[in-house]
């Protein structure tokens, strides 16, 4: 490997959080190897838009945006930066890489694993959602920011997410047509919230001109909806049907995005030693750390997957996590600015904690969700079979058990879009608390590789 | 099933263009029939862009699009020449590339086999 002199460190996800960690660890003269899945730098949300687009989107102007993309430039020659790799397993001291869809034979060692892995969408699935033309609300933004395309000409974007609210702007910014947000989470739990989310001003300030923008485009924007279901034709969306409050309605379109938040990507975590522990802020289970992300031996976690935070959280978890590696490793670090990272971490986490109650997960819904809803779509596996399984099992809680008896969770996707839904339907029917449940095990590789020529030829 | 092949806006796809790419034309083949994108297009654009649909799911035979757009939900499989089994959502479209929403019968198996 190609770690020069100095202690090997590899570093996952090149989001905020690891760009973040290889600029403090670049600093301190090492050369870390920076692994990630995507084609361009950034992550999730700061995914640069395709250049061959000519896009031009207001997210790529904000000063955040910037620096981070220019700290990864500056960076660029003095790592080891390796886009189009998928590490699909780690164990003890090597990691398990895929090179555009390849599989490297020999794993990569390493002295110190930084994960910085992000999160993705976190869904509550709704009759309907399998039809053609549903999206996860952060697959509407890639569609956009990549292909430069809208998911439909009338857009419903459905959920309870800040993202709903960022996605919905960015559609009407880049011209698609009818854009209406449909938002579970009553209004009123947002203003109790505000006080919670201005903790970090700038996302309450940055929120606030979001929705003004949007209500002076005449978007029209619906709370606390409920019961909603997908209707279709030919297998396709054409409308929605939901209460808002308790009035029934209906609304035609041809797509609908579908988003509660963000759920942490956590597998590579567990693999390599975290423990997971329910939390109850982001209703979903989260790696345990400390308070500089160290989550076993040698491992450290920064970011989205280690605690839901957004892009500035995870840029300053990424460079606490990489202090604490190098303090670790015996280096000396400026402990003054240590603690002032951490203290501006924790001011984001303490603002989106109030995020995640102005923008709730419908937990109160899923009991409701009509049996022969399909919770997973790899499997086709409804809400009504996994109650039966659920309750029939005696003194047992685990989700794991449930997914053996009735293939929900076991499909390709590996329970990443399930797999919160199907805990919650699964407590329900127990009367149990979610929290109550053991969560789905991760299984290498974490997400499929697809076999190359030469390999196949062999088998 | 119904493939459109015009260019833009008036086909039964389900993702619509708001901008054009400036990279060239490439034409490819799905199900057989020819079709136009553009360079640095994913399948899951090239293909939905004209199409509604990329495969159809292999228990209930109804169509399936994609899902996340990003390499997560796995719902976008579709197969290319060679007997490949590609994600449309990360894989580019290539001049002459030819895509099917099935793979290759193997024998004793159904018509994909799981990762
Ligand atoms: C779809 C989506 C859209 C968003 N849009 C916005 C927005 O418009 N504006 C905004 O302010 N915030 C947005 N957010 C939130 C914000 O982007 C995140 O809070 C922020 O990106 C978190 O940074 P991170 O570094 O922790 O993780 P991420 O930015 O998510 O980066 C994680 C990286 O790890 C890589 N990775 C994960 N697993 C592996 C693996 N096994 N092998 C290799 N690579 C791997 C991923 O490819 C990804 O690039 C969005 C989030 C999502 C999920
Ligand atoms: S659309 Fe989800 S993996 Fe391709």
């Amino acid at each position: 490997m190609s770690h020069m002199d100095g202690p090997g460190i590899v570093i996952v996800g090149a989001g905020p959080a690891g760009i973040g960690a290889a600029d403090v660890l670049v600093r301190a003269g090492l050369r870390p190897v920076l692994i990630d899945e995507g084609r361009r730098p950034g992550g999730q949300g700061y995914r640069k838009s395709d250049p061959t687009l000519g896009l031009s989107l207001g997210y790529a102007r904000a000063a955040n945006y910037k620096r981070i993309h220019a700290v990864f430039t500056a960076l660029e020659t003095q790592i080891d930066y390796r886009p189009e790799t998928l590490v699909w397993s780690v164990d003890g001291r090597a990691a398990y890489l895929a090179e555009r869809g390849a599989v490297v034979d020999a794993g990569l060692s390493y002295d110190r694993l930084i994960l910085a892995t992000g999160a993705t969408d976190k869904i509550a699935p709704v009759p309907g959602w399998t039809l053609t033309g549903v999206y996860t609300l952060g697959g509407a933004q890639v569609i956009l920011k990549d292909q430069g395309c809208s998911i439909g000409r009338k857009v419903v974007f459905y959920g309870s997410s800040p993202l709903l609210y960022l996605a919905a702007a960015q559609y009407i910014e880049a011209g698609a047509g009818k854009v209406t947000i449909l938002d579970t989470t009553p209004f009123a739990r947002k203003a109790a919230a505000s006080l919670k989310i201005a903790r970090a001003p700038s996302v309450l300030c940055n929120g606030v001109a979001l929705l003004a923008g949007l209500k002076a485009r005449g978007v029209t924007i619906v709370s606390g909806v409920s019961g909603l279901r997908i209707d279709g034709e030919d297998g396709r969306v054409a409308g929605v049907s939901f209460q808002a409050g308790r009035r029934p309605m209906r609304l035609d379109c041809d797509a609908v995005a579908i988003g509660h938040g963000l759920r942490a990507e956590t597998q590579l975590a567990e693999l390599a030693g975290a423990e997971l522990a329910y939390d109850a802020t982001f209703d979903q289970w989260l790696p345990r750390t400390d308070a500089d992300g160290r989550a076993a031996d040698g491992l450290y976690l920064a970011g989205d997957g280690a605690r839901i935070g957004g892009a500035a959280a995870a840029e300053l978890a990424g460079r606490v996590a990489a202090m604490a590696c190098l303090a670790d490793l015996g280096r000396s670090i400026d402990k003054a600015e240590l603690i002032r990272l951490r203290t501006r971490r924790d001011a984001y986490h303490a603002s989106q904690e109030g995020l995640a109650q102005a923008f709730a997960w419908p937990r109160h819904a899923f009991a409701d969700l009509p049996d022969e809803t399909v919770l997973c779509r790899c499997e086709n596996v409804t809400a009504g079979a996994v109650r039966a399984v659920a309750r029939s099992l005696e003194g047992v809680s685990d989700i794991n058990r449930v997914k053996a008896l009735t293939r929900c969770g076991m499909g390709r996707c590996q329970a990443r879009m399930c797999g919160l839904a199907a805990v919650e339907v699964a407590a329900a029917a127990r009367q149990e608390a979610a929290e109550a449940l053991t969560y789905y095990r991760p299984q290498p590789p974490v997400k499929p590789i697809f076999i190359p020529e030469p390999a196949l030829s062999e088998v | 099933m119904e493939h459109g092949t015009d260019k833009m806006g008036t086909s039964p796809g389900q993702l619509h263009r708001l901008c054009r790419r400036r990279t060239p034309d490439v034409t490819f083949s799905f199900d057989g029939v020819a079709m136009h994108a553009q360079e640095g297009d994913s399948l899951l654009c090239a293909i939905t862009t004209l199409a509604s649909h990329l495969r159809v799911h292999e228990f209930d035979g109804r169509p399936r699009a994609g899902f996340c757009g990003m390499g997560v939900c796995q719902d976008c499989w579709v197969w290319i020449e060679g007997g490949h089994r590609v994600r449309a959502c990360t894989t580019q479209v290539r001049e002459g590339l030819r895509v099917t929403t099935r793979g290759p019968l193997l024998p004793g198996m159904g018509a994909e086999t799981s990762a």
